[in-house]
């Protein structure tokens, strides 16, 4: 069978990094070809190569049997090549029509012309099934309409090779069901697809063939239809992995969290983004709260940790009433907290790994006295921080956070926050964008604590980590407290239909 | 006790050399006075002590960091990159001399190479002229390092100024009580309305969220035409000009003249050096300093680890004022110095951010290119016999901030250097081993 395109032993030099050494990737035509691979392995560095944002060192690519050199963007789409973005580039205050032809309008004696741009996204979404409202805001629509609009946009330039990086991140269960049956239609319809992911189940499900990438290296290509989910872990890791979290029984006890009929008022959109939820969290528990991002659930947090107002209820930590307190008596009161954006929040990335580890605690007498840091005491806590928790850098406590890898600066965070010992441990979205070793690791210690008997208040968007850690799950939609679950009793896709809304607890 | 005792003895060479400038400097110059030889041995110790000392200091850290890479050093690299900025800014006035006087320039380029270092009083006088710029220089840069860009600065340095005045003009009594009682509340003064002139661009910041850059500027019309009017209300010498203060409250010399006979140096150099290191020690040594800078790189997260940001932006803009403030005390502090009421902005503190910039947001950095500032600036004095024009010490200050913008580039540039020098002598030791062998 004729290949497509052809990338052939592609090597891209960053100073001191081989992000792509010697890699190969034929894309038949027709198929759906995934590419696997941890964080930092090269997917994003190979797809960059293909689409002219990065020219390699050596290696040849050729597109339809023809060698080529993509030196820009344009070079790609002129060859057909489009590329779905992990995040959408969408002009939030257009129409979906506007958002599809921007780049590419017809215009009439100078003024814009839409008609028959309209007709060819109409004919286009039929085709292919992709159901949009040309005419809907984007700011209106669901994330999943989102991503239709931007394979419109792809197929609205003429593209024959499809590249999607990343694309179920954002998605609900049913609207990654209706993703996967939208890429097995455009490849019946002649197009070409490369699927650029980390989740073996998605690959099992949808693609044909997958090549695995390992720290810049190509380890091979395989067929997935006969090919393990395990072996193709394996491949990515380098090792074998357990994707089931061993844990014991919980045990809880006392109630540590309380939150009780909170709502958070939002004066910009003058509604309520958390709307009257209560839930209680115990010791020796893991309490996950699910759902879709941007339901809430960073508002909820926000309120319980201080960041934020509430405007309505309270929160009480063993008994006491915090919801007046100052972030730092919350603090000292007994909670940490892993933030979810760990570079807005979690890290003054400008400063020492030393300086970040005592974040929470530079105040204490034991790292300064009378005003003046205690640099030695400093020090010996960021070597015992960097031993215990095993937080690699270029340079042991005086790297500057900016320069280490994301897997470490939340190490980092992970061992400030549990370090401090507080009995509510709060952990929003603790492994988001790592790879699987370190996804390992932090879900090892979450449990440990959670065993050590400390109460564990866990947001989680990815339904694998929310099914396999808690203990007890509540759904939130919409600011709401949709539902509560226990893991044993419950399917993903039951929990997937009231993350989207569409049911909800009687009570 | 114990530990300041500890200190003293693990630093005893820093100590002595601390006190032998401290006599040789303020003490021994006034018993040398008329004796020309005596005082030139005196300069030559007080040189020798400087560079011996930072020497010392030098041969310890490579002995306590064997592997030190210059390369890999921020510090180093940024310090190489301020340099090449300035070296371009030279050149540049250079070639501009070359072409607005040909025979003259290359004479005319060394006076202000030299600088202060021209005569006796030129390095007195680059002192002298330094300090305004060095607080205001110092004031920008604290700011700076919280994540603020006070552009205020020369509002916050004329109501400084004016206090300062006010004081010393009017508040007599108090220099019959004591000269230094009279001079230190003028300075405190404008300290505090220069802090006052800093925090309300701050309390809008922090609590309204008002662009600091905005206010601050806005500020500075205020200042200049407030003060304008209250010069002429409060302390008016019947003309365009202000009264020039008491003699009781005039910056006392501490025989700082003796040393540098012919020029105007006063004490105001001790408090740039002593707000300089001051501020170096909050900045760096502090619970204080780690929250101002926590806030500065990333107000988010010092808000995450309980920090009041609000609280601490509107004290660090305070600080910044009151230094600028200080800069204007010691600017006007100054016998015979009168403040004109034309409506003119206050140029010191503008300068005082191409200082901040040139200097790295340093205290010590800020101190040194302060001093840079000063030197250029006599030389530009002395470089008018050879029918050159003041101004193209502006241009040539111009181009090194202009330079310094493209510090990025420039460092680039220097850490290339740099690795390829390394190498060379890495593979030269590597040879004499082979060699040895």
């Amino acid at each position: 069978m004729d290949y497509i395109i052809e990338m052939l032993n592609i090597t891209k030099e960053f100073p001191g990094i081989k992000a792509n050494d010697d890699v190969t990737l034929q894309l038949k035509k027709g198929e759906i070809h995934a590419l696997l691979g941890e964080n930092g392995a090269g997917k994003s560095t190979l797809m960059s190569v293909l689409f002219g944002l990065y020219q390699p060192e050596e290696g040849i690519i050729k597109v339809r049997g023809e060698e080529v050199a993509i030196e820009n963007p344009n070079d790609a789409n002129d060859l057909g090549i489009g590329m779905v973005h992990q995040h959408f580039k969408l002009v939030h205050n257009f129409t979906v029509a506007e958002n599809i032809v921007l780049g590419f309008e017809d215009t009439k004696y100078g003024f814009l012309e839409y008609r028959d741009a309209i007709k060819k996204i109409e004919r286009l979404s039929e085709q292919y099934n992709l159901k949009v409202d040309v005419n809907s805001l984007i700011s209106d629509i669901s994330v999943g309409m989102q991503q239709r609009v931007e394979i419109l946009k792809m197929l609205y330039r003429d593209a024959e090779i499809l590249i999607f990086d990343e694309p179920t991140a954002v998605l609900t269960p049913q609207e990654i069901q209706e993703l996967m049956n939208i890429m097995k239609e455009l490849v019946a319809e002649g197009k070409s697809i490369i699927l650029i992911t980390h989740k073996l189940n998605e690959i099992k499900q949808v693609a044909d063939r997958c090549s695995v990438l390992r720290k810049g290296k190509y380890i091979g290509t395989v067929d997935v239809a006969s090919t393990s989910v395990d072996k193709m872990a394996e491949m990515m890791v380098g090792r074998e992995v357990s994707f089931e979290v061993e844990k014991e029984e919980a045990k809880p006890s006392d109630v540590v969290l309380k939150v009780d009929h909170l709502s958070v008022f939002n004066h910009v959109i003058n509604k309520n983004v958390v709307e009257d939820v209560s839930f209680e969290v115990k010791k020796g528990e893991i309490l996950c709260i699910a759902g879709i991002e941007g339901n809430g659930q960073t508002q909820l947090i926000e309120a319980i940790t201080g960041l934020r107002d509430s405007s309505e209820g309270a929160v009480y930590l063993n008994g006491k009433d915090i919801s007046s307190l100052s972030i730092r008596d919350r603090n000292l009161a007994g909670v940490s907290h892993i933030p979810e954006d760990r570079h807005k929040h979690g890290l003054v990335l400008d400063y020492t790994l030393e300086n970040n580890l005592i974040l929470q605690s530079y105040f204490m007498n034991k790292f300064q006295q009378k005003g003046f840091l205690q640099f030695d005491a400093i020090r010996t806590h960021a070597d015992e921080l960097i031993d215990a928790f095993d937080i690699r850098s270029g340079k042991g406590p005086v790297t500057i956070a900016r320069s280490m890898s994301g897997g470490n600066q939340q190490k980092a965070i992970v061992a400030r926050e549990i370090e401090r010992d507080t009995d509510l441990l709060i952990a929003v979205q603790p492994t988001r964008g790592l790879d699987v070793g370190a996804i390992e690791y932090i879900h090892k210690q979450l449990i440990a604590q959670r065993d050590a008997g400390k109460a564990v208040l866990l947001v989680s968007l990815e339904l694998d980590e929310v099914m396999n850690l808690s203990d007890r799950i509540i759904v939130m939609y919409e600011g709401e407290h949709v539902g509560e679950f226990d893991p044993k009793h419950v399917t993903e896709n039951e929990l997937g239909l009231y993350m989207a809304g569409s049911k909800r607890s009687e009570d | 006790m114990q530990k300041i005792t500890n200190f003293v003895k693990e630093n005893t060479v820093g100590f002595s050399s601390s006190l032998a400038l401290l006599l040789l400097i303020f003490v021994l110059p006034s018993l040398f006075a008329g004796n020309d030889t005596l005082l030139w041995l005196d300069r030559f110790l007080i040189g020798l002590i400087m560079v011996a000392y930072v020497g010392y200091r030098f041969l310890i850290f490579r002995k306590n960091n064997p592997n030190f890479k210059y390369a890999e050093s921020t510090t180093v690299v940024s310090i190489l990159g301020a340099l090449s900025a300035v070296a371009i800014g030279l050149l540049f006035g250079l070639i501009i001399m070359l072409f607005v006087n040909p025979s003259n320039s290359l004479s005319a380029f060394f006076v202000i190479l030299r600088g202060g270092f021209n005569n006796i009083k030129s390095f007195g006088n680059m002192f002298y002229f330094s300090v305004p710029i060095i607080l205001t220089g110092l004031s920008v840069a604290f700011a700076f390092r919280t994540g603020l860009f006070n552009i205020g600065a020369s509002g916050q340095f004329t109501v400084g100024a004016f206090t300062a005045i006010f004081i010393g003009v009017r508040w007599g009594a108090l220099g019959d009580i004591s000269p230094f009682l009279h001079w230190g509340i003028a300075v405190i003064g404008a300290a505090i309305a220069g802090g006052i002139w800093g925090a309300i661009p701050g309390f809008l910041k922090a609590y309204r969220n008002v662009n600091e850059v905005v206010t601050s500027i806005m500020l500075n019309y205020v200042a200049m035409y407030i003060v304008s009017s209250l010069i002429s209300v409060y302390v008016s010498a019947g003309n365009t000009f202000s009264r020039a203060v008491r003699s009781t409250a005039a910056t006392p010399t501490l025989n700082l003249d003796v040393l540098f006979p012919g020029s105007s140096i006063n004490a105001g150099i001790v408090v740039a050096l002593v707000i300089a290191l001051i501020l170096h020690v909050v900045l760096s040594k502090t619970r204080f300093g780690y929250e101002l800078k926590a806030v500065g790189y990333n107000r988010d997260a010092a808000r995450y680890a309980g920090m009041n940001a609000k609280r601490l932006i509107v004290y660090s803009l305070m600080i910044s004022g009151a230094v600028a403030g200080i800069g204007g005390a010691m600017g006007y502090l100054i016998l015979g110095k009168t403040m004109s009421t034309a409506a003119i902005l206050n140029p010191e503190g503008f300068t005082g951010i191409a200082i901040s910039l040139l200097g790295l947001s340093q205290p010590i950095g800020v101190f040194i290119a302060g001093i840079f500032y000063g030197s250029l600036q006599q030389g530009g004095n002395l470089m008018q016999r050879y029918g050159m024009s003041e101004e193209i010490i502006s241009i040539i200050i111009a181009v090194i901030i202009y330079a310094s913008a493209l510090a990025l580039f420039l460092q680039k540039f220097v850490i290339r250097r740099l690795k390829s020098v390394e190498r060379t002598a890495e593979e030269q030791i590597e040879e004499e081993k082979r060699g040895d062998e």
